[in-house]
């Protein structure tokens, strides 16, 4: 099967570690993400001012680009991606004065987008569809006593019309490393923000906030907390280096993304992962588990 | 009245002016007296020096073009730019690696692209702007050499965008990042330009020089052309 895929352009760069093994994993599936040619960056986050409608223009020319591909699927890995495409249809359908005012800015394309003609799918939503019985049959490598903690943030559960599960107590990821023979662990910070741009102009919430998610997963055992967000990814990985420099005792925890773990759980070979991108190395504790 | 019928009346820079029917607004300019210094070239449309912004006759749009190149209608207003100040950042492209890093920080400004569009509507050369800018947004430096190749940097898409990138230079970035670190390497040029440094074709560039003009030209055209 093949499906149209959004990459977004962190996948590109800082986060081929999630795009690297994402695929590959489809692969074994017979998934085959087929890349949109000449996609638009979404914009990264859905603008929330009042006169957002320039904002609105490059995720609504992606959704076009799908929907002209003829294969209206539109696979997204990144939660901000996800996030911004899935906000971006439910706001064209909305308000039909300014889908009018975005038609007639794009006169010179001659395109046209109603929002019905894409669906945005996010792949946790695919791989729940594909199943936990054939998610099992792929899998290679048995695990004991892996704890892994599965990190949502806001993106894929926030606001409400977009969630991929429950916004409150979502499963789904849990759901699928389970079938892949991991065993998570419960932590009460899983649907906490990250604090997300505020790295950008006041680390310090970042940091304030990355100590509660990282010390909570810690206290619940967990050997690695796993997420689909590579802001998420920044914020909880590399922070935790700044973390560290001011308190000893802080302890630190390796992020990956979910992908990840069922790839080297799959035999996929691991130098899909791009080690380096990481902060914390997760390479010890994976190979202490017998995944490296 | 036959010669009313064949001009048209156009406003440049403010001032009206009658004009040949036809006449490409750089034509129309000489023949309302303008002598052009700045904002002129080649007059073939390749070079890019005569960006120019016009309005047409019972149109809101501002539109861009090359002076050489576009036909004036009647009821245009037209004002010559005689050249786009635009920020040029200068690099050693021997100290640059051909990837993301270096696009962020030459040109920054890349990354607020909101794909508007604008400058590809603006583009006189068809060229699909906004696409390039996005690969560079992307990282792609290949596909921005690619879809940037046709640029004749007269700056219209720079003039008109609203996130304030240079695209035109940024475009160039990428191709000479494509040129230096990203192309497959031709052998066969590095065998010709020792050859040439050798003084292999010394001698034929001398007897080339050295012939009436008639005899050269009678040679061009009978050459042969040897593909390998
Ligand atoms: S890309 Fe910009 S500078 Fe280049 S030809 Fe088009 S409008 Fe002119
Ligand atoms: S005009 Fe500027 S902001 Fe608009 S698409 Fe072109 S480069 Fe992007």
């Amino acid at each position: 099967m093949e499906i149209s895929y959004f990459p977004g352009c962190t996948l590109k760069t800082n986060g081929r570690n999630f795009e690297g093994t994402a695929l590959p994993l489809l692969e074994l599936f017979d998934i085959h993400a087929k890349e949109l040619d000449d996609w638009y960056c979404c914009g990264v986050s859905f603008s929330q001012s009042a006169d957002n409608l320039m904002q609105q223009i490059a995720p609504i020319r992606t959704l076009v680009k799908a929907k002209e591909s003829g294969n209206t699927r539109l696979l997204t890995l990144c939660a901000m991606c996800y996030n911004t495409l899935q906000r971006a249809i439910f706001f064209i359908k909305s308000d039909e004065d300014k889908r009018d005012i975005i038609h007639d800015f794009m006169y010179r394309e001659g395109t046209k987008f109603y929002g019905d003609e894409v669906e945005v799918v996010h792949l946790l939503t695919l791989l729940k569809e594909i199943g936990s019985e054939e998610i099992k049959k792929r899998v290679k490598k048995k695990v004991d006593e892996f704890k892994i903690a599965p990190y949502y943030g806001c993106m894929l559960l926030r606001p409400k019309e977009v969630a991929i599960d429950s916004s409150n107590a979502p499963e789904i990821m849990e759901e699928i490393l389970e079938a892949a023979g991991c065993e998570t662990t419960y932590f009460p910070f899983k649907t906490e923000c990250c604090a997300s741009y505020q790295i950008v102009n006041n680390s310090e919430i970042v940091k304030a906030r990355t100590k509660k998610i990282v010390n909570s997963a810690v206290k619940n055992g967990a050997d690695v907390i796993v997420l689909s967000c590579p802001l998420c990814f920044y914020n909880l990985d590399e922070i935790q280096i700044e973390i560290k420099k001011e308190d000893k005792n802080f302890k630190t925890i390796p992020v990956l993304y979910f992908t990840q773990i069922l790839a080297l759980l799959m035999g996929i070979k691991s130098e899909v992962n791009n080690f380096s991108l990481h902060y914390i190395d997760p390479t010890p504790v994976l190979k202490r588990k017998g995944l490296l | 009245m036959t010669e009313n019928r064949m001009m048209v009346r156009v406003q440049i820079m403010g001032e009206s002016y009658e004009v040949p029917e036809g006449s490409t607004i750089i034509m129309a300019m000489e023949y309302a007296g303008y002598q052009l210094k700045r904002g002129i070239g080649c007059r073939e449309g390749f070079c890019g020096a005569c960006a120019t912004l016009y309005r047409e006759k019972n149109d809101y749009k501002i539109k861009g073009g090359l002076a050489c190149q576009t036909v004036v209608t009647d009821g245009m207003v037209i004002a010559q730019i005689p050249f786009v100040p635009a920020e040029k950042p200068v690099y050693n492209i021997t100290e640059l690696t051909p990837d993301i890093d270096t696009i962020k920080a030459i040109f920054p400004t890349v990354f607020r692209c909101v794909a508007c569009n604008t400058c590809t509507k603006a583009c006189p050369q068809d060229m699909e702007v906004m696409d390039y800018i996005q690969a560079l947004k992307r990282g792609n430096i290949e596909r921005a050499a690619d879809l940037s190749f046709d640029c004749i940097r007269c700056g219209l898409c720079a003039l008109r965008c609203p996130a304030e990138i240079v695209q035109y230079h940024a475009g160039t970035l990428a191709r000479r990042l494509y040129g230096r670190y990203l192309a497959k390497k031709s052998p066969e040029i590095e065998e010709r330009i020792k050859e040439v440094k050798e003084g292999a074709y010394d001698g034929e560039f001398e007897e080339l020089e050295s012939m009436s003009r008639e005899k050269l030209s009678e040679k061009y055209y009978s050459r042969e052309i040897k593909l390998k």
